[in-house]
């Protein structure tokens, strides 16, 4: 009766100082690995450790009892005294572990919603588990199904489109007012950290070059060798400003560097062509009313951090949305797992070779022509008897191993040479209320 | 049968934008490809109804009301599936589909049994004129509907409330672009359209220009996009106000088109209701 378990926190449940201490860095997964796989009654095991989560994922022989020696093993593991621990892990059994993973790897219960790389990080934790041999054909197909459930999520679902970043809003705008960036200059005034994340944004997606100016030259100079750019003297500004179609401002003047005619001007020169002007400082750089120019288009902080409010909210509405696909997911992956069961084995492989029986046996008859009962009685039980002779061997074993150890390697094998379909929604489930009632479930809550 | 052809163009053109809508709303991919394959069928139908009635008649079916609409639904349709090829511009099939729609559908309303043509049509110059101005006028009506995505997308970027629109239009840079390029398209086919039936006036009537109601909308018009060029190229005009010249310029067409055949009668009289 071996069930999927998962125990583990994350950023809601615990503070970052109880999160650093039970991380996994990747030099000790390994060690950690090959000890979650020796507890008593886990036969597989995947670890992930990412800044937000630690969880450990095991297919548990016993069920409840498996939760508490995760626990133990997670508290041991990094010496952590276990009822400082307690409050901070959850743990999820059967279905509900199957709906966790997919909510994990669907970027569906990360700090910001959607965001893409906890899935990378997932398919890391599998990797290590393929390499340190402690994945098994459950957790196998467990994990794979993951994957697919999110990359399901992402593309049926708006979940991770729009930024929520002020830097990829500022990326995300410039592509609806200019176009395609690859022919388009970028003007950094001043430094800021937030102006200078947004510009090198704005450079992988693309953008042409970049000018950078500041009020000391050599702070200029210095940052455009790290962007690869051109530096300008703050008092050359005017000059260069026309070259510029987004610009970046953070300056500490405390007043606007540039003014509504200073725009006007440049735009004139530039013959319309749209320019964008990101302002982060505060007080503001560019003067508001500029934003009333045709083709010129004004966002301060402010108006960046409202794009990223509505884009959240997006993402919070989308989500309800990936939350079904992740409800029907379960359903299926339920519906997997009930029929990697021993009775369920066994019901079809009795099928299966039952089929080949009367095909054959049909075949034989017409053959034989109009054959008189008695021949026809001795072909059909003919038929019978090699085919309970063949199957008496692998349904033994298969019965043996329901209350063996490791009954779903042995489940997996079988259907694996004899070749018997997945995923039998409705064989399985009687399959499964049998060896319920025998005391043999997996997957149950 | 070409009646009947071009009557049920007008119904795949209705389910192409519904299509297009439903892409509108659902962003789902789907149905964008779903209503560019109807469009698609239903402009080889509409063009086949057209050499077919061609053949019927003997003449090139642009010269009734019936005709005249039923050809403009059909060039709008091939000039955005152009455009739609160069520029992904899944988004203007919700606003080009249901014009055609309507253009088709207006048409099925409409006596389309072939008539006798009216002696003074009869001449080589009747398909050279009347294409080139149809298809002049088709790409105006992609441009008119450029002009609209662009205004509404500028609204929300001004006022940086970004919303449905956002996400579902192509960038202004795009939409500015679409509108310089039909402009590029649709000038010199305007022009040589109306030089072409000057020429044909000459022929046909004795005088080059004679101020006849639709010539001289259709001056108005040309105006219109000359202004537009002219501007474009000296001054550097672009986006909102180019926009708002796309707009004002096919509603000019759409005077010069039905208006003056409905209100002003004159020499061009040819495609009225009645006759």
């Amino acid at each position: 009766m071996s069930e999927i378990v998962i125990v583990g926190l994350n950023h809601r449940t615990a503070p970052v100082e109880v999160r650093e201490r039970l991380a996994f860095p990747a030099d000790t997964v390994g060690h950690a690995l090959r000890g979650l796989r020796e507890i008593d009654g886990v036969s597989e095991g995947v670890i992930l450790s990412t800044c937000n989560r630690v969880e450990a994922c095991v297919l548990s022989e016993s069920g409840y009892g498996g939760v508490e020696s995760v626990k133990e093993f997670l508290a041991g593991f990094h010496g952590v005294p276990i009822g400082e621990l307690s409050d901070h892990l959850y743990h999820h059994l059967g279905e509900g572990a199957v709906r966790h993973l997919f909510r994990v790897s669907s970027s569906l219960d990360s700090m910001v919603l959607g965001e893409p790389q906890i899935l990378g990080q997932v398919k890391d934790a599998y990797g290590y588990a393929c390499e340190f041999k402690t994945i098994g054909p459950v957790l196998d197909k467990f994990f794979t199904k993951a994957f697919s459930v999110a990359k399901r999520v992402r593309t049926e679902t708006r979940v991770a489109n729009s930024a929520v970043s002020v830097s990829y809003a500022a990326v995300e705008l410039a592509k609806k007012i200019l176009g395609d960036l690859p022919d388009k200059v970028v003007m950094l005034i001043g430094a800021g950290e937030m102006c200078e994340l947004a510009a090198r944004h704005l450079l992988s997606a693309g953008a042409k070059g970049i000018l950078v100016t500041n009020r000391t030259f050599e702070r200029a100079v210095h940052l455009a060798e790290e962007f690869d750019g051109t530096a300008v003297r703050f008092e050359e500004l005017g000059v260069h400003l026309k070259r510029a179609d987004i610009i970046l401002s953070s300056t500490g003047s405390p007043h606007f560097i540039l003014k509504r005619e200073d725009v006007e001007a440049v735009i004139r020169i530039r013959r319309n062509r749209p320019m964008f002007f990101i302002d982060m400082a505060v007080p503001r750089d560019i003067d508001p009313d500029a934003n009333e120019i045709d083709n010129v288009y004004v966002y301060d902080i402010d108006d960046l951090n409202n794009v990223i409010e509505t884009n959240l909210e997006e993402r919070q509405r989308e989500a309800a949305l990936a939350e079904e696909i992740v409800v029907a997911e379960v359903a299926g992956f339920r519906r997997w797992l009930d029929s990697q069961q021993v009775t369920p084995t066994i019901v079809s492989l009795r099928r299966k070779f039952d089929e080949v029986r009367q095909a054959e046996v049909a075949k034989a008859l017409s053959a034989l022509g109009t054959a008189d009962p008695k021949t026809r009685k001795v072909v059909e039980s003919l038929a019978s008897s090699i085919l309970n002779k063949v199957l008496h061997a692998p349904i033994a074993s298969l019965k043996r191993e329901a209350n063996g150890r490791r009954p779903m390697e042995m489940v997996t094998v079988v259907r694996e040479i004899f070749d018997l379909p997945e995923e039998e929604a409705e064989g399985a489930r009687e399959g499964a209320e049998r060896a319920s009632e025998q005391g043999g479930t997996i997957g149950g809550q | 049968m070409h009646t009947v052809l071009l009557k049920v163009t007008a119904l795949f053109y209705l389910v192409g934008a519904l299509a297009y809508l439903h892409f509108v709303f659902t962003l789902n991919e789907r149905s964008a490809k779903l209503g560019r394959m109807l469009l698609l069928i239903g402009a080889i139908l509409h063009g086949t109804g057209f050499v077919a009635r061609y053949f019927v008649a003997g003449y090139t079916p642009i010269t009734s009301l019936f005709e005249s609409l039923s050809f403009s639904a059909f060039a709008i349709v091939c000039v955005f599936l152009g455009f739609e090829l160069r520029y992904n511009l899944r988004v203007l099939g919700a606003f080009v589909a249901p014009l055609a729609f309507a253009f088709s559908a207006s048409a099925a309303f409409l006596p389309g049994e072939v008539r006798a043509l009216a002696p003074a049509l009869n001449s080589y110059w009747l398909p050279v004129h009347v294409l080139l101005l149809f298809f002049g006028n088709a790409v105006f009506a992609v441009a008119f509907g450029a002009g609209i995505m662009y205004l509404l997308m500028e609204k929300e970027l001004k006022t940086k409330k970004m919303g449905a629109i956002f996400k579902r239009l192509p960038s202004l840079n795009v939409l500015d672009d679409i509108n310089y390029r039909c402009l590029t398209i649709g000038f010199p086919l305007l022009t040589l359209g109306i030089i072409t039936g000057s020429i044909w006036a000459e022929y046909a009537w004795g005088s080059y220009w004679s101020w006849d109601p639709k010539e001289v909308w259709s001056l108005i018009t040309w105006f219109i996009y000359a202004a537009l060029l002219h501007v474009r190229m000296t001054v550097g005009w672009r986006g909102r106000k180019a926009a708002i010249f796309a707009i004002v310029g096919f509603c000019a067409i759409l005077f010069t088109f039905l208006g003056v055949n409905l209100l002003l009668p004159g020499l061009h009289t040819y495609t009225s209701f009645s006759g």
